[in-house]
């Protein structure tokens, strides 16, 4: 090809970088800074003040339960979704009439905004007419309609679970989807050969299977970490970390604050950022991408 | 035609090679099993936007009946919709929508083209810098987006919601055309460069067309996603009329409101053409999500 004139590649890829830099890398910046700020509620600055921010989040009555259910959260999200994805995928890889149907249908929530999917769950637990409270009454867990058994939002020994299994339920589609995508990759005379060998089923998918479907394992994974780590809809539109902070993350933490406290809000959200690097970093490291891209 | 076909964002099934341990002889009984495991699964996961549907559909004073299906259905309330203000919002949704899918195909065109034909300097520097943005996520950075565009007088603009939804969907878009560019042989275009075409024309005429399911696939997946945003917008808008749909909806949510299934008509209208359009794409996205990541 022609010789490249020095300036040619900005010409091309300058405008994606510019959007990046104004959409992405700005705001860091501007977070990072802003947590070292004083700022008034409608948003003067009064100056930098340290790390009074951090000091005053950190002093936050709430800041450790929130912490601690922040990693419960993602954990425990994210451990159900794999768990349940395998599965699914194990069984949507099968051949069978209505397959194409059947994934279809595995979509929906995973195209469908996870804030409709949310409030759409929020109406179905409605203590007085929501449909899970009328099975529930109907399976005879609750003696009627409209009582204290029926909200099963209002505490946070219920509330938690219904949050996890919505963002489990909106995961699912994305997470079985890769690890199809994973299982495709697979030749079938593996198969084959374990079959010849006499292996069992179980053995089968324990010693073949998994180990060859790390890689889509590992990104669909971390994928999901990130996603339900910084996951706001579904606990906004369920509950708004209500009753107090009781079902609250550090990312609804974080929203919360920022209508009193952009500075503290702001270290909430570098304190978030913190941990969200760390786990980029994880990934980079066991994707181990830029061996391959470079 | 063949090069389009082997582009590397592998679609998730392979019908000849996905049923591994069942050989030709899978039992009937075990195919029925599988089958009928399958469908209930499938039923959950439609549940809820069954749910959706069925409300929307139910007269406004029987709303609140503790009945599974309505007593009455009342096709009318998808109509009445589109007087209600709500129809303001979705007008917005669409802006929103359509202005980052535009904004995308703008700037990641040249862009993916750009690193899938030519090895200058900063092209690593420049994947990585898409990697990392696909990585974050507006959530993570919302105080520092909100203290940007309120500097830039730019809260309650349909503009800012365009730009952000634009930059944080920028990565998906950059790798599906880079592989599709990457899959198109570059004899293809010299050819058409030879003929006469000039560099561009062989660009338009050659490489573009071919490329088209990449292309359509970063427009729909883009489309759907600034479509459902709702963390971004709840941020940068205040003024109820300025709102893009999922943030009025919400808002809907909280006030013990009397016309409750506008919400409902509002989500189904929202809600149900997106899926539609995501099935139309459903075997590229994955290849989109992870190919930064899994190469």
């Amino acid at each position: 090809m022609r010789r490249l004139r020095p300036l040619e590649p900005l010409a091309w890829v300058g405008p994606a970088v510019l959007l990046i830099a104004v959409v992405v890398i700005w705001p860091v910046i501007e977070m990072v800074r802003s947590s070292f700020l004083q700022i008034s509620r409608v948003g003067v600055v009064r100056g930098y003040n340290g790390f009074d921010n951090y000091d005053k989040l950190f002093a936050e009555k709430d800041f450790a339960d929130i912490m601690v259910r922040s990693v419960i959260w993602v954990v425990a999200v994210v451990a159900l979704t794999v768990l349940i994805s395998l599965a699914l995928a194990q069984l949507f890889n099968q051949r069978f009439p209505g397959r194409k149907m059947a994934r279809w249908a595995l979509i929906a929530p995973w195209a469908a905004s996870v804030l409709m999917t949310a409030i759409v769950f929020r109406w179905m637990l409605d203590p007085e007419v929501g449909v899970i409270n009328q099975i529930r009454l109907k399976l005879g867990l609750i003696d009627a309609l409209g009582g204290a058994d029926a909200d099963q939002l209002g505490v946070a020994a219920t509330a938690m679970p219904w949050l996890v299994f919505v963002a489990v339920f909106v995961s699912v589609p994305f997470t079985t989807y890769a690890l199809l995508a994973g299982l495709a990759t697979i030749p079938s005379d593996v198969y084959e050969a374990a079959k010849m060998d006499g292996a069992s089923r179980l053995r089968t998918y324990w010693s073949i299977t998994l180990p060859l479907l790390r890689p889509a394992l590992t990104v669909a994974a971390l994928i999901n970490v990130m996603n339900v780590f910084n996951s706001f809809p579904i606990i906004w539109a369920m509950t708004h970390g209500q009753p107090g902070y009781s079902t609250a993350t550090s990312t609804i933490f974080m929203f919360i604050l920022k209508s009193s406290d952009i500075g503290e809000s702001a270290a909430m959200s570098v304190v978030n950022f913190g941990m969200v690097l760390v786990i980029t970093a994880v990934f980079l490291k066991i994707s181990r991408w830029n061996r391959a891209v470079a | 035609m063949m090069a389009v076909k082997t582009a590397p964002p592998a679609p998730p099934r392979s019908h000849a090679r996905t049923a591994p341990r069942g050989g030709h002889a899978m039992p009937r009984l075990k195919t029925t099993l599988v089958a009928a495991a399958a469908y209930v699964i499938a039923f959950i996961f439609l549940f809820p936007y069954v749910v959706m549907v069925l409300t929307s559909l139910r007269p406004q004073e029987s709303l609140r009946d503790a009945t599974l299906l309505p007593t009455q259905w009342e096709w009318s309330n998808l109509v009445t919709f589109w007087s209600s203000g709500l129809a303001g919002n979705l007008v917005v949704t669409l802006q929103v929508a359509a202005g980052s899918t535009v904004l995308v195909l703008l700037v990641a065109l040249p862009a993916a083209y750009y690193t899938a034909r030519h090895n200058f300097r900063g092209r690593t520097m420049f994947l990585i810098l898409v990697l990392i943005t696909q990585m974050f996520q507006p959530t993570a950075m919302l105080v520092g987006i909100y203290r940007e565009f309120s500097q830039f007088g730019l809260v309650d603009s349909v503009w800012s919601l365009i730009l952000v939804n634009g930059g944080f969907n920028l990565a998906f878009a950059v790798w599906i055309l880079n592989a599709y560019f990457a899959s198109i042989p570059r004899d293809l275009e010299e050819a058409a460069f030879l003929d006469g075409n000039g560099r561009f024309g062989a660009l338009f005429r050659v490489t573009l067309p071919l490329a088209m399911p990449g292309v359509i696939t970063a427009l729909i997946f883009t489309f759907i996603a600034a479509w459902n945003e709702f963390v971004v917008a709840l941020t940068l808008t205040t003024t109820p009329e300025k709102q893009p749909l999922t943030v009025a909806l919400n808002s809907f949510i909280g006030q013990y409101q009397v016309d409750w299934q506008n919400l409902f008509a509002g989500s189904v209208i929202a809600t149900i053409p997106v899926i539609i359009l995501f099935a139309l794409i459903e075997r590229k996205v994955v290849g989109g999500l992870t190919a930064g990541s899994i190469k």
